[in-house]
């Protein structure tokens, strides 16, 4: 199996995400978006960083790039794609996932550590986790706030599609612990099907013991797990 | 054909919160200016070569439609004129 790290003009977390998926023994590949997927591609990570300086709107252009219509088609046929931070905007601007990650209530550009919830451990980025499990990651966007219609937000809930929410260190859902004013303190989500996630903290970033705490090594694991169901 | 100016504006939804337009209120406040609220819109003005006006305005729909606004969040309106 082969993951496909999807490198955009302006990425800057793929380094990152295949030295982490390396020390998990996932085999995985940086590919240039401009040179189509591998043919050997069992997984798809949208990494995080500024693709097309966040040109329009976070992931806008990357979303429209040729190789996203790869990237769709793979998902469909149930491969696992994973979007973290400008890769999860690209998810949702992309309509992988629903809803849409826009300005921070701050305004401002924001690179902090905060606590995420396990909303949903019966999927393959979450079994690592026990359900109400509180993970500590990193954030850092500037456009984090997930937005999304009240009749959508109603339909994630109803189909437990809300991966991880924003919590305070003991896993309350408070507003102080929601770093972005994101809807229902929601920090990532999956798609219509389990194969696919998108989340705005970093994984990739808290995945290796050498360097500390390893707490998101669990997601990026998802990816050589099987299907498991929603 | 016939030239044209279209003019895409995208504007978030009402009751989509806009941290931007806050901050820039807060700071013509600070100016001294008294303002009651304050909305911020992308736009985009468009050249384009069309058989009629309506062409014009349906071509830059779309791309409204599939690029320039994302429904989650916005609104937008089209006008046309011709150059």
């Amino acid at each position: 199996m082969t993951v496909a790290i999807v490198r955009f003009g302006g990425s800057n977390c793929d380094r990152d995400a295949a030295r982490a998926l390396d020390d998990l023994g996932i085999e995985n590949e940086i590919v240039w978006h401009e040179d189509g997927l591998p043919a050997d591609t069992t997984g798809v990570m949208l990494p995080g960083g500024f693709s097309y300086g966040d040109y329009l709107r976070a992931g806008a252009m990357a979303a429209r790039a040729p190789i996203m219509a790869e990237v769709k088609a793979l998902a469909e046929d149930g491969v696992p794609v994973l979007g973290i931070c400008n890769g999860a905007q690209m998810g949702c601007e992309a309509s992988m996932t629903p809803g849409a990650f826009t300005t921070n209530e701050s305004a401002r550009f924001q690179c902090e550590h905060v606590h995420v919830r396990v909303e949903n451990a019966d999927t393959r980025w979450t079994a690592a986790y026990e359900e109400g499990q509180v993970l500590e990651l990193p954030i850092a966007h500037g456009e984090g706030r997930f937005e999304i219609t009240d009749d959508r937000l109603a339909e994630l809930q109803a189909e437990n599609r809300v991966l991880f929410r924003y919590a305070t260190p003991d896993g309350e859902i408070t507003a102080e612990a929601n770093p972005n004013g994101s809807t229902d303190n929601v920090a990532g989500i999956l798609g219509e099907t389990e194969n696919v996630a998108v989340l705005m903290p970093h994984p990739e970033r808290v995945a290796l013991a050498d360097i500390g705490p390893t707490d998101g090594r669990g997601i990026l694991a998802g990816f050589a797990r099987a299907t498991v169901s929603p | 054909m016939t030239a044209y100016t279209a003019t895409v504006t995208v504007r978030l939804k009402s009751g989509v919160l806009d941290p931007e337009a806050t901050t820039t209120q807060r700071a013509l406040e600070r100016l001294g200016f008294d303002l009651s609220s304050l909305r911020s819109a992308d736009q985009f003005e468009i050249d384009l070569e069309a058989a009629d006006a309506a062409s014009a305005e349906s071509r830059a729909t779309e791309m409204a439609e599939r690029l320039l606004a994302n429904p989650t969040i916005h609104d937008y309106t089209v006008s046309v004129a011709e150059r």
